[in-house]
This record gives structure tokens, sequence and C-alpha cells, in this order.
């Protein structure tokens, strides 16, 4: 979240989309009732009417995978009514916030001239080569002066800059042709393009919240870049009550991903080292940015400070300048070879992994084309399970249909503790970390991750010391200094701050970590969350502050309880803030300021750079976006892999053809087996999969519990009345979903709440199934899973799980 | 005392269903889940609406209506416990005062003196549900909510607000003295119809004497499920101020009324007064 929770009060809209709130985050309600009981509209946008949509202003249902031509219709409407009303909107923070003045590469062209690509394709309309399904992004760079400095035109007439190329590219989203894509009516739309659009007056501000519905597509990445485009144009980031907010799936999955859960990235958003880097110095050249420009702080400069603090964290003193710091010990990915979820369950199906570690996950439920998975699994030779349930994964050896005797893998199941049986910190979706203490003992011989994972390190250490083998150092040097006997997470949490080796002190902030081997921390963005007891003697555990639990308001009382956790980075409760104020400082929401520069200084939340306002000190200041090269926004991106601006492509699966380009799928999407694409003559119905508030991801913690059996009993698939008359399905009748990859057996909920969906003349039926069972349990059941695709987003590999094609019959 | 009630507001409901789960937790009803290897199995019906009705182990339940108006949807949570009248019908027809008004106003009853008789099913809100007994397939004891006042899990007396309540994130469900949440509620009502909530309703001000559990409605009370009128039946209006009165004098004709139903379940408690025996 670039916001927090409790700022959602702060709203004057709040956009739900691509997420249930009310179902998935129901405690996130609380906020968005606090901004409702002030005024502020709820607009739920969703295939099907949901438990948020319920309570929501206006409902809009939008057929699965077009968020983007959805969202480009909303930023069409924008930016017609921003040539039309310019005193509706924040022209100010837009021309000199974002990117919107730069000039694109004259070279560069469009899907209006390309038909739905972009220039620098390697292939050619639906290219079918898998190699060539790349772009040469050198046309979607801004033209730089001799200094290195983007060329502007701070009119933004000029037809080459990044704000008439974007309004060039939206234009084909009209109302009318949102509603054939989309299915979304055209007085809805309208309505939500103008609740949401009235967000963009200055003072006021609208949050978007989204979850798995946005990203787990082919053009999940390139969604969220909808967002922030939109956002941009409202000048809705930085403010109290504004932001793009992901609403995390579990509670410390913020946590786990800036310490770097992901395979293309190191702990605090480094980007991970390639084959190709052959030494630190050449790594650090690739992954830091470079700025000319005296206004832009590109804070990623930093970067070489963050990698060497980070190597001297993790090898201590075996990491020195003649050892690269210990560069080589670590694992380098193969240029353009794939490790994620998906890559990962097809190597092991060749055979190529032959042992795997899973830790709180059930890819055998929630991994996409479950039998797939789960059949992979059987060439294993090992598998450990650390859980605190038996979990489908864990007996994938006994799941139905397979002969226990045939499969050789050897499992282990280590018993872990729950959250609430020992100590740590858990990061919430706001960035907060907060420190929770050991409440109740476990059971058995169930014990906590940290345990676990040092008895592996040690007997590691100890079979590597004894036996050696490849790159033996890159276990043997790795420091591990939590104590002789049960591991102290508080010595874990002090290395992620980081040390001062000089004096031998915790460090206060990571702008004082160095490049030179003089400072340790093993997650850069966490440097500052513990600090010497003298520095914050007031916490709970002194020096401690994600125990910090002292809610006293903010300066301007606008929720952002600096003294309850710590939140990173350095306590930064609204990133991006410095976009909240004018040039001269003065908040563009005076009622709920986040910043503001008064007597010489900022006062209330930490700002991203202490330097003055852009006004009061021309020579002195920086640009907003410090976490950007050139210091703006990105209206028109270099970065992504399947274009600078969001495009619509259908789904992979999908149940039309592409309406605005000939191009049916994304250009740059990697496909795992195309010889398991579902063609709509034989699958005709959209799907997708999400979860219910009554069970929890793949349903171990729920399913084994009572009351929630009882309260959701069964897995069921949703369709609306139509649909089901059609195929003469009784509500509450079993039936049996197929996919081209698998088929489940559910109850059929018919409900009033899905409706077909009218496209370009053609009815389209979209059904909706939740995932959260599987064959172990208190109550068993069929996973939506079995039905997913393997195919996923260009950028991130997140499964398409969102949107593909199945048929219905009668049980 | 003033007396305290509960104001559940189905426009701040989000079916979470917290308060479903969290009574069940509070006061220790844990399910006994029908497996299918047991020949039943505990099924999906069609509905997120789970269990089909309120039970002995089940106080309070959410449930979900779907409806149309003016050709779009609406999706309706209400929440069905008890309603904790000041005409309780259930109090009146209560043969031995087991079932009683406590000092907050909340109907409680005291399962050590209940006979199982089953003459509460008077209720008009159809809330009291009984455990049978295995062997004859008679009603034991009666079970519902106790506005979280049973003995031994009092949370009110405790200076707490009721399990079903502190689960509440949206406070959809907000505890209280009653005077003032009837002046919150009626408010609330007010501001509903002024955003064209033409039907808007605040069920239990002045239903039964007052309800100690009232509802903040955007539509009529039966499109939420509720009675519109709901009245004591006149059979229990005889029962407490005709019959009773005539006392004990005639019980023998009264215990024959009761039944073996009575019989067999004091004798029930009989056997499990004697030392040594807990109750189940």
């Amino acid at each position: 979240m670039t916001n927090h929770w409790n700022d959602i009060a702060n709203a004057d809209c709040i956009l739900a989309m691509g997420g249930n709130p009310a179902e998935n985050h129901p405690a996130s309600f609380r906020w968005i009732m606090a901004a409702k009981d002030k005024g502020a509209k709820l607009i739920s946008v969703d295939p099907r009417f949901t438990r948020t949509s319920a309570k929501a202003d206006i409902y809009a249902p939008m057929r699965s995978g077009t968020d983007i031509a959805f969202l480009n219709g909303m930023i069409k409407y924008v930016l017609d009514d921003i040539e039309k009303n310019p005193q509706n909107y924040n022209m100010t923070y837009i021309t000199e916030y974002t990117n919107a003045s730069y000039l694109i590469n004259p070279d560069y062209k469009g899907p209006i001239e390309l038909d739905g690509l972009f220039s620098g394709y390697a292939g050619g309309l639906n290219e079918a080569d898998a190699s060539k399904r790349n772009y040469n992004k050198a046309t979607w760079q801004p033209q730089r002066d001799e200094k290195g400095i983007p060329k502007q035109d701070k009119t933004l007439k000029d037809p080459n800059c990044a704000f008439q190329l974007l309004k060039k590219h939206v234009a084909r989203y009209t109302p009318e042709k949102v509603n054939a894509i989309c299915g979304t009516p055209v007085d809805v739309f309208l309505e939500v393009c103008k609740t949401y659009a009235a967000t963009g007056k200055p003072g006021k501000a609208g949050t978007i919240m989204y979850a798995m519905g946005t990203t787990q597509h082919t053009v999940g990445a390139q969604n969220i870049r909808a967002y922030g485009i939109l956002q941009m144009l409202l000048a809705n980031i930085g403010v109290t009550g504004g932001g793009i907010n992901a609403m995390r799936g579990e509670s410390n999955v913020q946590g786990s991903t800036d310490f770097a859960l992901l395979y293309h990235i190191l702990p605090g958003y480094l980007k991970m080292i390639e084959d190709s880097d052959h030494t630190l110095e050449k790594y650090l050249e690739r992954i830091t940015p470079k700025s000319t420009d005296p206004l832009s702080l590109n804070w990623w400069s930093n970067t070489p400070k963050y990698v060497v603090s980070l190597l001297k964290a993790w090898y201590g003193g075996a990491a020195t300048k003649d050892n690269e710091f210990g560069f080589n010990y670590l694992p380098k990915n193969e240029v353009g070879k794939n490790y994620s979820h998906i890559a990962l369950f097809e190597a092991m199906e060749k055979g190529v992994i032959k042992g795997l570690l899973v830790w709180g996950q059930n890819p055998a439920v929630g991994g996409p084309n479950s039998n797939q998975e789960r059949s992979a699994m059987d060439k294993l030779d090992w598998m450990v399970v650390a859980d605190m349930w038996q979990t489908e994964t864990a007996n994938f050896w006994k799941r139905p249909g397979v002969n226990p005797a045939s499969i050789q893998t050897e499992v282990f199941l280590l018993p872990a503790r729950s959250s609430y049986e020992k100590e740590g910190s858990v990061t919430n979706s706001g960035r907060w970390m907060q420190w929770r203490y050991k409440c109740a003992d476990a059971p058995g011989e169930a014990e906590d991750d940290l345990f676990m994972m040092t008895a592996i390190v040690r007997k590691l250490k100890e079979l590597y010391s004894k036996e050696g083998g490849p790159n033996a150092e890159a276990i043997t040097r790795l420091t591990w200094d939590y104590g002789s006997g049960h591991p102290d997470v508080r010595a874990v949490a002090k290395e992620i701050n980081g040390y001062d080796l000089t004096t031998g002190k915790l460090m206060d902030t990571f702008a004082n970590l160095k490049a030179d081997g003089t400072t340790t921390s093993g997650c850069w963005i966490f440097c500052a969350s513990y600090v010497e007891p003298d520095k914050e003697p007031n916490a709970p555990i002194p020096g401690n502050r994600a125990s910090l639990r002292d809610s006293t308001p903010d300066k301007f009382n606008v929720g952002l309880f600096p003294k309850w956790s710590w939140c990173w980075p350095v306590n930064r409760r609204i990133i991006y803030n410095r976009a909240s104020v004018d040039l001269n400082g003065v908040p563009w929401d005076k009622e709920h300021p986040v910043i503001w520069w008064q007597d010489g200084k900022w006062v209330g939340d930490v700002p991203d750079g202490a330097q003055p306002p852009m006004a009061v000190d021309p020579k002195a200041t920086k640009l907003p976006f410090i976490m950007k090269p050139d210091g703006t926004a990105s209206l028109f991106g270099p970065g992504m892999a399947e274009g600078p601006l969001p495009e619509h492509y259908e789904p992979w699966e999908s149940p039309i053809q592409n309406l605005v380009s000939k191009q049916q799928v994304n250009p740059a999407v990697r496909i795992w087996r195309p010889q398991e694409h579902g063609e709509p003559d034989r699958f005709p119905i959209a799907a997708s999969t999400y979860r219910i508030t009554e069970h929890w991801q793949s349903g171990q913690m729920t399913r084994n519990c009572p009351w929630l059996v009882q309260a959701m009993p069964e897995p069921f698939v949703e369709m609306s009345e139509e649909l089901a008359a059609e195929k003469g399905i009784k509500n509450g009748e079993k039936v049996i979903v197929e996919s081209a990859r698998g088929q489940v057996r559910m109850v059929a909920v018919v409900t009033k709440r899905f409706k077909p969906f009218q496209m370009n003349g053609k009815i389209v039926h979209q059904v909706g199934l939740i995932w959260h069972w599987g064959y172990i349990g208190l109550s068993t059941g069929d996973s939506g899973n079995l039905l997913t695709p393997h195919v996923g987003d260009a950028n991130t590999h997140i499964p398409e799980y969102k949107a593909f094609l199945v048929d219905v019959r009668k049980a | 005392m003033a007396d305290k009630a509960i104001l559940f507001d189905a426009t701040r409901c989000t079916a979470c269903r917290g308060c479903q789960v969290a009574c069940k937790q509070w006061n220790t009803n844990d399910e006994v889940i029908p497996q299918q290897q047991d020949g039943v199995k505990e099924v999906n019906t069609g509905s997120y609406e789970n269990p089909a009705d309120l039970s002995p182990q089940t106080w309070i339940k959410t449930t979900f209506r779907e409806i149309e108006r003016n050709g779009k949807v609406r999706f309706l949570f209400n929440r069905r416990s008890c309603m904790h009248c000041t005409d309780a019908a259930c109090v009146k027809v209560c043969p031995n005062h087991s079932v009683y008004h406590n000092e907050d106003g909340a109907v409680s009853y005291d399962k050590d003196t209940c006979t199982g008789c089953g003459y509460c099913v008077a209720c008009p809100f159809d809330v009291p549900r009984f455990t049978k007994n295995g062997l004859t397939g008679v009603f034991t004891k009666m079970d519902k909510c106790t506005l979280c006042t049973t003995p031994g899990l009092n949370r009110i007396a405790e200076g707490m607000e009721p399990a079903c309540v502190k689960s509440c994130p949206t406070d959809a469900l907000l505890f209280g003295d009653r005077d003032e949440l009837v002046k919150l509620g009626r408010k609330r009502v007010d501001d509903l119809k002024v955003k064209g909530f033409t039907n808007a309703y605040f069920y239990g001000d002045k239903e039964l004497g007052g309800l100690h559990v009232m509802y903040v409605l955007d539509e009529a009370p039966e499109v939420y499920g509720l009675p519109k009128d709901p009245k004591v039946p006149p059979a229990a209006i005889a029962w407490q101020d005709v019959i009773q009165p005539m006392g004990w004098a005639v019980g023998g004709l009264t215990l024959v009324g009761l039944g073996l139903n009575y019989i067999v379940a004091r004798e029930a408690k009989i056997t499990r007064e004697l030392p040594g025996k807990k109750e189940e």
C-alpha cells in the first residue's frame, strides 16, 4: 500500500476493483464505513454482485479480465473532462509531479498504428514463436537534452508529449467500446467515471483497494499501471485518503515480499543477480539507476550501499573488499530463465528439481492447474513440508486416484507453530511492522520457523564443512549469530536493521548505510526499525520500534499514529507524500494534511526527502517521486514487458475476440502449455476463482474448524439464473465444471448476483468458483484450481487464476 | 439499572459472520459436524446461509436474501437471534419461571430448572430450540441467546459487550443503554429516509413493548424476514394471566396437561442433581 488501512477513512471515494474487501478483508470495511459515514462513495467493480457490492453506492459489473478496457475508459473520461473543466483537476500536480510533459522518442508507435502492438516488437501479430514474444524498449524512452534531462513541454500541447500520447492511446476506449468489451452498461460506467473523477479536484482524494482480482491475469501488472495513471491524473498519490492500496492476502505477505519471497529480487527490492553479473561492480552498474538531473534525488542511486550492507549482514567478517564482500557466494539467475511458481512445477515435472521445501504453502490446492502440480510432485526424490496441519501437499502421494505404492518420494512433515505460539514481527499491507509476543504454548513437538530453519542451516554448515561441495563457502561462511540454543528472534530483527561496524551499535537510519563494508543491514528498508535502547527508550522492548503501541495521534490527526508500531521506510506512513503539497509546500487538502512546510521545515509525516518545496528553493528542492530516476511519476512508462501504456488484450482463454485490435492476448505473455488451451466452442463460459470470508486460502486453518465448516460446508460454483435455466440446473444441485485441464464437482449456487454479460450483441455467461477445498481435513471437496491454467503475467508470471474458460453441466 | 440492548444496523453489516462464530466460541457451543461416513453431511443448499436454522448450538446466525429493486440486485444481510422482548411470550408461558427478564432487560434462563416443557415455542420469532433426549426423543432443555448473561459466561456482568458485538468489524452491532440506542436508531432511520430509502424502518422500538435487539433497516421488516407486527400468541397470554394464577392447587390437572414430556424431563433433572453426577 502507498497508504495504510485506517487511512481509507480519509477517502472521498473508494474504488474497490479486483478485490472484495467485505469478503476477504472484512476488517478493512471498518475504515470504508468510517469514510462512508463522512459521505464517501463506495464503487464496487466485479463480475458478480458481492458482499462488497451490497454496501456500495455504485455496482458496476465487468467481465473478468477486461480491467484495462474499463480503466482506459475511465482515463479517457478524465482526460476529456480535463480539457472541458481543467479547474476541476490539479494541473500543477499533473504537469510538475508526473512525466506528462516529457517528449517521447519520435520513433515511438503505439497500438493505433501497429494494430495492438507497440514499436520494438520482435515478432508479428499473435506471434506463435515464444522467442519472439518480446520488445526492444528503445523507442519508449523520453528525449533527453545534452545534460541527459528529459525534454519537456509544460503546456502539455506537444503531440509527442506523454500526456498527448496517452490521450491518443485511450481515445479508442469509448463508453460504448467499454460496454462491448466489459459488458458494463454505459450509464453505469459513466456514473462510475463521474463519481471517481470528482476526486481529481484539489483537496479531494480517491483510493483504489485491489487484490488478486487485479493481479492474477496475463496483464496483471499492466492493470496496476492503469491504476497508477488514473491516480496520477487525479492527483491521488501521496495524499491522505488516496493511493493504490494492495490488500495483501495474508497477515505477513507484505513482509515476505519485503524479504524477497520472489525470485527476481533480494531483500529490500534490490534486483536479483544475473549470471552475466560477473563482478559486484558490474552488477551494481547494471542495477543502479542514474540521473544527471540536479532536481532528482534518485533514491535508488544508493543501491550499492544497500547491497554491500546486505552482503555484510549475511557474510560478516568473511565479506571483505578483496572478495567483493562475498558477492560470488550468492546464487545468480540465468538470464531469460524463469523461476516463478509455474516454472518451478514445470521443472519438477521434467525432473530438473529433485527436492522441495514447502513452507506455509499448499500448492496442491492453491497452485494453478493443480492436477499438473500434484502429479509433478510424484517426480520428487524428497519433500519437506513445514505446516501446522496435514496438508494436501504433504499428502500428495495418497491423493484420490493414485496408488501410493507407485510414488517413491520421501516426505517429511515438520510441525509448525501458529502465530500465537511464537514471537516475531508481522508486516501488514500498510507496511506497518508490528511486534507480536508468544501467548500460548504449541502442541506436541511443533516448533517455530526460525528454529526449524536454524536446525537445517546448522546441519548444512556441518555437512559442507566436513564434506565440501560446490560453492561450499556460501553456506559455511554464512553468519547465523542468533545464539547457540533456541535462536533469538530479536537478534534476527536487529540484524535486519543492521549495525555500524565501526561503533558496534545498531544503525539509526538507512541514510547512513555505506558501500565500503563498514555497515550491515539485512533489509535496508527496515533500517531504523530496531535501534539502540536509548534511541527509543519508551518502546515495550526498548529500541524495538515494531513493539511501539502508543496511539497518540499525529500532528494533523489524520490517522497516521506514528508511534503505533513502525512503518517502512523510516516510519513514513504515506509514501510519495511530497506530492501532497503544492509548490510552496502547502497541502492540497488543508483539512487532512500529510505534511506541511511551516516556518522553514516540514511538519507532519516523515517527508519523502527533507529538501524545501519546489517554489521555496528551486535550487535545493527535489522532485517528489524520489524512487523514480527522473523524480516524476510515470504516466508514460518505459519499464514493462508489454508496453509503455496499458492496452487491452483478452485473457489467454477468452469467449470473444479482442475488440480493440487484432492482437488477441498479451504479446509478451509466457505460455507453458499451449496444448491445454480451452477453445470457446467447447468451453463457452468465462470463469474466475475467488475466496470467501468463511475460509482461508487452501483451507487447512478453516476446513479443520467445525464452526467455519458449518458456516460454509461445501465448495460451490456461482452462476446466474439464466445460465442455470439454460443448463437445467437447480439451485443447490451438484454440477460438474470442466476446463481444458480438469473438472470439479461442486454445489451450484444459482443467484441473481451473477448476470449474463452482453458482449457486442453476444451473450457471455460467467461463473465463479471457490478454491479453498482439497482432499485432507474435516471437510473435503474439489479445489477450483483443478481448472486454472499454467499461464502468467508477462512481467511477474503470477498465474491467470481469474479468467479462463469452462463448461458446466448437471452432475 | 437502565435496560441494555443491541442495535443492529443492516446497512453496515457485511455478513462476515464473525458474530455467528464468536457466539459459538464464547458460549462453547461446539459443533459436531455430521460426516459423510455417518450417512449425512453438512451441506450447502445453494446459499451462503448455513446452518439452515437456529439450534441449541446456534444462537445467532446471519441471514442472506437476494431481492431486485428497480432492476437492481440487492443483497440483504440480517441477524437472526433472540429479540429479548419486553412482552416476552417465553417468559409468560414458562411454568416455573426458568425463563425470566434479568436486571438488564434481557431474557435469560436457568438451564438447571428448565424442564424442556416446550411451551416457549410460543415465541413469535421462533427462537427457542431444544435438546432432545436421545432415548425418548423428547425435549430436555431449552437453549437460546442470553445476551451473553449465561451464568459463568456472563460478559455483561464483567463490563464487556456481548461476543457478537465485540467481533463486529463495522460497528453494525452496538451494545449499550437501550434509551441511547433507540435515539441513535431513530436518527439513522430518519437519515435513510432522507437518502431515499422510503421504506426504512426502525424495528424493535415499539414491537412487543420494545425489543432489546433493535434493527435499523433500509427496507420494510418483511423484506428482511421480520414479522411486521409480532404478537404474543393469545394462548401464551392465557397461560400467564389466567391459568397460572389458578395456582398449583389444580396442579394435578396442570401436570397432566404438561404430559409425559415434563415428567421425563424432570426425572432426568433429578438424576443429574445427584451428588457426583455432573450435567453434561
